[in-house]
């Protein structure tokens, strides 16, 4: 499925987000330096990087979990400017999940999927209960839409946690190390439904480890290092002939196994 | 010294009872009130109402109910607002019910785990369905025992409405044991009148807390 989409992307799809020069500081630490990434609609790209690079940070400040201090980040066109106001209007198209998970431990299953297309979609509770169900079959839970949370295994509450995003129709999805959490067994399950997502053509952002899935689903790999973007490139070179320094070792580190 | 019959006692007693039952409601309803304004104010936007709330609460947590009690009712009069004692004590439980109540609360939704905002929040949620449906509920579980706990400290506080010549519970075992001088058996008395308004609670809390655990 690696194969089919074009090497280099066209200029044909339209720019989903955009990062120019963005800069973020906690305190005295910079988190991000002057980070630029653009995304296009349809491509799937893995930000790859050691732990503390600012990865997560980057994605956090797409849907503002995260406010930047200095640069531009355009979410479908519109700037999120620090004043922003109906910053849920960004993020009900932006899709997001945790590596914890983040599901809501009182409310089963179906309640956790259906809760925010009632209450910011406006569905009626039958529209939106269809909707769970057609995600939770999707990534193959649908059996369990009566539980709560706290009875299923990590790699189900994950894929739950994806359908619950899914269930906002949004046009990107964001996965913060969503397979970091998990029991080794779990993670193909969770890596699986990711890769389905990919097929449908979905656009994402993941920051991962798991580079078997930067390999055969990316098309574009980020490799960041010390709040700054390092290396771009599609996952082909990125793998065989990396440019930079810290990317070879980087990969030297991740790929002995 | 007057001799009498703990049957011309007790519904002399339980009409001040009557007077604490109604204090500790106000006291209840407006406090609880208050604290929910509050921590509405300390969690949403703008971030100076989590300053004001945080001065308010210091101010009444740092300064004796009984002061408080006295402020209101020599202070609303200056104001040019004439207070009743039974006014006077409800707004001053109310105030510091509130303060109280609020950091209580705040301490329950600080438990909550931070990714439950982030969850709530990357789907859409604005502030107030974020609280209403997520945090709210979870923390409500952890704030029971606390908030009954403080519940009948409230009851036993408005003992203090006394000193402002509010005539409730602890005043008409003054003034019985004035006329009987029989301070140990009316203080007795007194004292398990007000645990027989405090143990429902903490009954009531008990059954709750159960009910609540079992929904997970």
């Amino acid at each position: 499925m690696q194969t089919q989409s074009n090497p280099t992307p066209s200029e044909n799809p339209p720019t989903m987000i955009e990062l120019r020069r963005v800069s973020k500081w906690y305190g005295e630490f910079q988190a991000l330096k002057e980070v630029s990434l653009t995304v296009r609609k349809g491509e799937r790209v893995v930000i790859c990087g050691p732990s503390g690079s600012g990865k997560s940070t980057v994605i956090r400040c797409i849907n503002r979990l995260e406010q930047h201090q200095e640069g531009q980040i355009l979410v479908e066109g519109v700037e999120l400017t620090p004043g922003f106001k109906n910053i849920e209007l960004i993020r009900r198209e932006v899709g997001m999940v945790f590596q914890q998970f983040n599901l809501f431990p009182h409310l089963t299953v179906l309640q956790n999927l259906t809760l925010a297309p009632q209450r910011v979609r406006k569905l009626s509770r039958k529209k939106a209960e269809e909707l769970a169900m057609e995600y939770l079959t999707r990534v193959r839970i649908a059996e369990q839409a009566h539980k709560y949370p706290s009875r299923l295994s990590g790699g189900q509450q994950q894929r739950v946690a994806i359908a619950r995003a899914l269930c906002m129709e949004p046009h990107v999805m964001l996965f913060d190390e969503p397979t970091s959490a998990l029991d080794p067994e779990m993670i193909k399950e969770v890596l699986d439904v990711m890769i389905e997502l990919a097929e449908d053509h979905m656009t994402m952002i993941c920051v991962t480890h798991e580079m078997g899935f930067a390999r055969t689903v990316a098309d574009t790999v980020v490799f960041m290092d010390h709040g700054q973007v390092v290396e771009v490139a599609p996952p082909k070179t990125f793998f065989s002939n990396p440019k930079n320094e810290r990317t070879k070792l980087f990969l030297s580190q991740v790929l002995v196994h | 010294m007057i001799s009498l019959s703990l049957s011309a006692i007790l519904p002399y007693l339980l009409m001040g009872a009557r007077w604490t039952l109604l204090l500790s409601a106000i006291a209840f309803l407006g406090g609880g009130t208050g604290a929910f304004l509050l921590l509405l104010l300390r969690y949403g936007q703008p971030r100076f109402g989590a300053k004001a709330v945080h001065l308010y609460v210091e101010v009444l947590q740092g300064t004796p109910l009984l002061l408080q009690l006295f402020l209101v009712f020599f202070g609303l009069p200056l104001l040019g607002v004439e207070v009743s004692p039974l006014l006077a004590a409800g707004v001053a439980l109310t105030l510091y019910a509130s303060a109280f109540l609020a950091e209580i609360w705040r301490g329950c939704v600080d438990a909550i785990p931070h990714g439950q905002w982030d969850a709530s929040g990357a789907l859409g949620l604005k502030f107030l369905l974020q609280m209403r449906y997520v945090i709210l509920p979870q923390a409500l579980r952890i704030a029971v025992p606390p908030t009954v706990g403080f519940l009948t400290q409230l009851v036993k506080a408005t003992a203090l409405a006394s000193i402002v010549g509010f005539e409730e519970l602890t005043k008409a075992g003054q003034i019985v044991t004035n006329a009987t001088f029989q301070p140990f058996v009316i203080y007795g008395l007194v004292a398990a009148i007000y645990f027989t308004m405090c143990y429902p609670l903490t009954f009531c809390a008990r059954i709750l807390e159960r009910k609540l655990s079992q929904s997970r």
